[in-house]
């Protein structure tokens, strides 16, 4: 991984750096450093005073079976969103690609979720299964199903789920388009004259060569289920019913922001980094080459 | 018409704010949105405009947690305001924390006449030494709402009797009979059905006075009245006489819509409910179990208080004391009072709006005053102290949300709910020595 | 899905089997946003008691116009112009500074690159949600509560943009550089006559997700931002819902939403040919 060709110079090189090194050191390692030193401690709210207690902190995280559930909670959130935001939008490239002409027009309307803040998409799904004023749960109603989603924690979990799979299905679009296009016409169109029909083509040569999209995805959307969902669940379910929704980060958000408890909330943090490091590790192995958004 | 004028009048402050260099700043942090910020607008307007010393700044901080949050992560960073909006139920939060804030009697000096206050609305606020703390600002107390239309309709007397939960058994049964889809809800469950509900039947909902008597307290609310009303609200839960829409108020808007007969919700649903509601409705004191008390004790507050800051300047404090005897006085509360549902901290401004004939025009608008101050508060009714409370609640939130899915047992959710909530308090307590 | 004519090119039903599929993909993915839109053209009765109508009311400019103007402490029209801001400091931020340190890290070979290298690679995935009150105190204690830098900077510390760079500078022929070397061009000069040019697809691409990612934040503005005048969009709706004893105004939340959507999806849609070209073809 090293150019044959440099330039000569120390300084210049360390000058270019500087920013970056300089931005990374005071807003990510020293924080991240102060999480970890804090995990240590119980202090109080206004942080006036601290308690030292040692590793206090992870064991009594460790004894809260809420806080154990919402790993399996964290792990059955992120695998859905994967599934079904990947799913969808394989289906609608499958489809997209079969068009010669006009696949241009449908990738410009299914880019739009792309744009919409996670908060955002949160509101508008929220809005529309509002238990109250939901046009979704009062059709629902009329087909005699109650939707409850501030009680039943299948449909919470399933609404947190849509929510954050629906602003998710115009990335993998845009990524699986772009895989099925450049399996080349001829290899598909020499399957189609010997009369394999569709499924035998998919399974066989198409699938095949989209792998490398497929993992790349699937690494890339479990992490985005893992962080950058919490606007989602934050305005719609808070985590509940009976935490039924509280995936990790949220559990640092309302643990630490809701509840004060800054010393529970910095372990948590350093229980994230670890999660977080092992993943990037993955990712490095794996896929070397490519780096997510 | 009255918004964009309280639009006007706030940009005028702000502007004026930058104008008048010679005014000191008063830094105010709330959690008040849509009217209500509007209303808080107009107050600090007023105040703003009859003096030119001092200028508050008003700012809307988010909901009550976030505001909490933002005056806490200001105080770590040396930037807090002069004035928080604190919930009730960070109370116990805020006085833990000695040398962030400035206790109020200290604020306002000499000659500070704590007794014109309402007992049961500033004991909440109060140290255990009788000095009150922070002054508060928006308190109200739940009541019963009934839609008297849907109670017609159900061919029941809408002047029918439901002080006791076993009366209001008894209509809920018929109301559902007669296809009624949604009998009862609720708004903020655990504060009405659990907190309310131990002061009302003068039973404890922790241990140590509710906690006023120091952090080592332990919650108490799985007794048996406790149990047997959760258990009581459960069956109907399940029989769909009882509604459930959500933690916070969204039961108000099945109420104001007309689906709901009975609500029990805050006095400060009020306004609310007389903008939205195109049905006859009144408000009722919030029922008691005659079974478990003879007849009820006081209900306790909800709402918030506001806490003064430490680190700020003199001048900055005189500000405060200033702006706070300002929302202290008659005319002030007594309009805060008519125009939000919220209860009077004062009682020259209840006495002021009893003479200008408000209670008269709107009847049953004085029913929180008077369940609030019947009777003096016991050691079960002063208000709860409870540290992590916020959170606490979520825990009551998630058992009770059990309890109405039919997932758990009444007896099974409170014990749990007590169970996991004594471990918040006990990491309170190590936190706070 | 089952297709059976064996054909690559679709005529006739299965054409019109497939535009079918895709409308009804079409039609999920937008039922969200019409949903809003009608919301925030109706007025507030008309959406509390269900059903809410499904095509357009006529309170179009009545709910747009208290959004803009009124907003909650300050104007939508003043929180839109911080969101862009915001959105736009982080964006161009973050891609300087990515394109040096990559720049440096790919074509020279300096002491501590290795070192450096892995810090920065370090940062890689790790949200500031992860790390957010010391972070805050490190923004408090600069002073910078209440500013753009605030906002902005704890935003740019990541190494996703400096990897994408990287990988990028790795393909480019090593012929050019050897080129601006012979010819006596010093590195600069090579960066911003050669590099830069190379790179514009790419920085493209960058642009658009950055600005995207600065743009949707709302708990770090929310915890930094106590002076109205800074508030971004984002947060402005999350504050919108009541918190206590007062009503959600619907129509104006929606009216909102909406307005928050506007920027960055002119972002993407304007420059979808670039981003996805950027987007896709550089993770290859």
């Amino acid at each position: 991984m090293e150019k044959r060709v440099t330039f000569k110079g120390i300084w210049l090189p360390l000058l270019l750096v500087l920013p970056q090194i300089l931005i990374t050191a005071i807003f990510f390692f020293y924080p991240a450093g102060q999480a970890i030193w804090q995990s240590l401690f119980i202090p109080d709210p206004f942080g006036l005073s601290m308690q030292w207690v040692g590793l206090g902190n992870f064991e009594y995280l460790l004894s809260d079976r809420f806080y154990r559930a919402s790993f399996i909670t964290t792990a059955v959130f992120s695998i859905l969103v994967t599934v079904v935001s990947m799913g969808v939008a394989l289906y609608l490239a499958i489809l997209a690609d079969r068009l010669i002409k006009g696949s241009g027009t449908y990738r410009t309307l299914l880019i739009w979720p792309y744009a919409v803040a996670p908060a955002v998409a949160g509101v508008l799904w929220l809005f529309m299964f509002n238990t109250r004023v939901g046009v979704v749960t009062w059709y629902l109603g009329l087909l005699g199903y109650d939707w409850n989603h501030v009680l039943n924690e299948g449909e919470a979990m399933g609404l947190v789920v849509v929510a954050s799979a629906w602003g998710r299905i115009s990335y993998n679009f845009l990524f699986f388009l772009a895989g099925l296009q450049a399996i080349p016409r001829s290899v598909i169109e020499a399957a189609a004259i010997d009369g394999a029909h569709f499924w035998t083509r998919f399974r066989t040569i198409v699938w095949p060569l989209l792998s490398p999209t497929t993992f790349f995805l699937l690494v890339v959307n479990i992490i985005y289920a893992f962080f950058e969902t919490f606007g989602v669940i934050h305005t719609i379910t808070s985590g509940g019913p009976q935490q039924a929704t509280t995936i990790l980060v949220y559990k640092v958000y309302s643990d630490g922001f809701v509840g004060q408890d800054l010393g529970s909330s910095a372990a948590q943090s350093v229980i994230l980094l670890v999660i977080v490091s092992l993943l990037t590790v993955i990712q490095f192995k794996y896929i070397e080459r490519r780096v997510h958004y | 018409m009255k918004h964009t004028i309280s639009i006007l009048a706030a940009s005028a402050v702000l502007g004026s704010t930058h104008a008048a260099t010679a005014a000191t700043e008063i830094e105010f942090w709330h959690a008040f949105t849509g009217r209500l910020g509007e209303l808080v607008a107009e107050q600090v307007e007023t105040f703003n405009s009859s003096q030119s010393d001092y200028a508050v700044v008003a700012t809307h901080k988010g909901n009550y947690s976030e505001t909490l949050n933002a005056g806490i992560a200001a105080f770590r960073a040396g930037e807090q305001p002069d004035i928080l909006m604190v919930f009730e139920v960070g109370t116990a939060t805020m006085m833990a924390a000695k040398g962030a804030i400035k206790p109020v009697y200290e604020v306002m000096g000499d000659g500070f006449d704590q007794s014109k206050y309402i007992s049961s609305v500033s004991g909440y606020y109060t140290s255990p030494e009788g000095d009150m703390l922070s002054l508060p600002f928006n308190s109200s107390t739940p009541v019963l709402w009934v839609n008297r239309d849907k109670l017609q309709e159900a061919g029941i007397d809408p002047d029918t009797d439901l002080s006791t939960w076993e009366q209001v058994g008894t209509i809920l049964d018929q109301l559902k009979e007669a296809g009624v889809s949604c009998p009862m809800t609720t708004a903020w469950q655990s504060w009405i059905h659990l907190e309310n509900f131990s002061a009302y039947h003068d039973v404890p909902f922790a241990t140590k006075s509710n906690g006023f008597d120091g952090t080592d307290t332990e919650l108490a609310f799985n007794s048996a009245a406790q149990v047997a009303h959760i258990s009581a609200m459960g069956e109907w839960a399940q029989d769909g006489k009882f509604i459930y829409a959500g933690r916070r108020n969204e039961g108000g808007a099945n109420f104001r819509a007309g689906e709901c007969a009975l609500f029990t919700e805050s006095s400060a649903g009020y306004a609310g409910i007389k903008a939205e509601a195109q049905f006859d409705f009144e408000v009722r004191p919030l029922p008691y179990w005659s079974a478990v008390a003879s007849e009820p004790q006081n209900t306790i507050i909800g709402g918030a208080s506001l806490w003064v800051m430490e680190g700020q300047t003199e001048e900055e404090y005189a500000g405060v004391a200033a702006f706070m005897n300002f929302l202290s006085s008659p005319e002030i509360q007594a309009k805060w009072h008519q125009d939000t549902g919220y209860l009077p901290i004062t009682s020259e401004a209840g006495d002021l709006t009893r003479s200008q004939g408000f209670y008269d025009a709107n009847p049953g608008t004085d029913i929180a005053v008077i369940q609030m101050t019947a009777k003096e508060p016991t050691a079960n009714s002063k208000g709860l102290r409870l540290g992590s409370f916020d959170q606490i609640r979520t825990i009551i939130d998630e058992e009770l949300e059990a309890v109405w899915a039919g997932d758990k047992g009444a007896q099974a959710a409170l014990d749990s709910a007590v169970e996991r909530g004594n471990a918040l308090l006990r990491r309170f307590e190590q936190a706070s020595r | 899905m089952a297709e059976h004519t064996g054909m690559v090119e679709k005529r006739g039903a299965g054409l019109w089997l497939t535009h079918l599929g895709l409308i009804i993909g079409v039609a999920f993915i937008f039922f969200p946003i019409w949903l809003a839109f009608v919301a925030s053209t109706v007025s507030q009765p008309e959406i509390v008691r269900p059903p809410m109508p499904l095509l357009p009311g006529d309170q179009f400019f009545e709910n747009y116009s208290k959004a803009l103007t009124a907003g909650i402490n300050a104007p939508v029209a003043l929180m839109l112009g911080n969101s862009l801001f915001m959105a736009l400091g982080i964006a161009i931020g973050k891609i300087a500074i990515s394109l040096l340190s990559a720049f440096a890290i790919v074509y020279f070979k300096f002491p501590g690159k290795k070192l450096f290298f892995w810090l920065i690679f370090l940062t890689l995935m790790l949200p500031v949600e992860v790390r957010i009150v010391p972070t805050y105190e490190v923004i408090a204690n600069f002073g910078m509560l209440n500013s753009y830098q605030g906002l902005i900077l704890p935003l740019i510390a990541s190494a996703t943009a400096t990897f994408l760079f990287r990988q990028f500078f790795m393909t480019v022929p090593d012929e050019l550089a050897e080129a601006a070397r012979v010819d006596g061009a010093g590195p600069m000069r090579f960066f911003f006559d050669i590099l830069l040019p190379m790179s514009r697809t790419n920085i493209a691409a960058l642009f658009v997700i950055l600005f995207i990612y600065g743009w949707n934040q709302y708990l770090w503005p929310l915890l930094i931002t106590t002076d109205p005048s800074m508030n971004t969009i984002v947060m402005g709706i999350k504050q919108m819902f009541p918190s206590g004893d007062d009503i959600a105004d619907w129509p104006v939340i929606m009216a909102t939403s909406i307005l928050a959507m506007v920027p960055p999806v002119i972002v993407v849609v304007g420059m979808q040919k670039l981003f996805i070209r950027g987007l896709v073809e550089s993770e290859k």
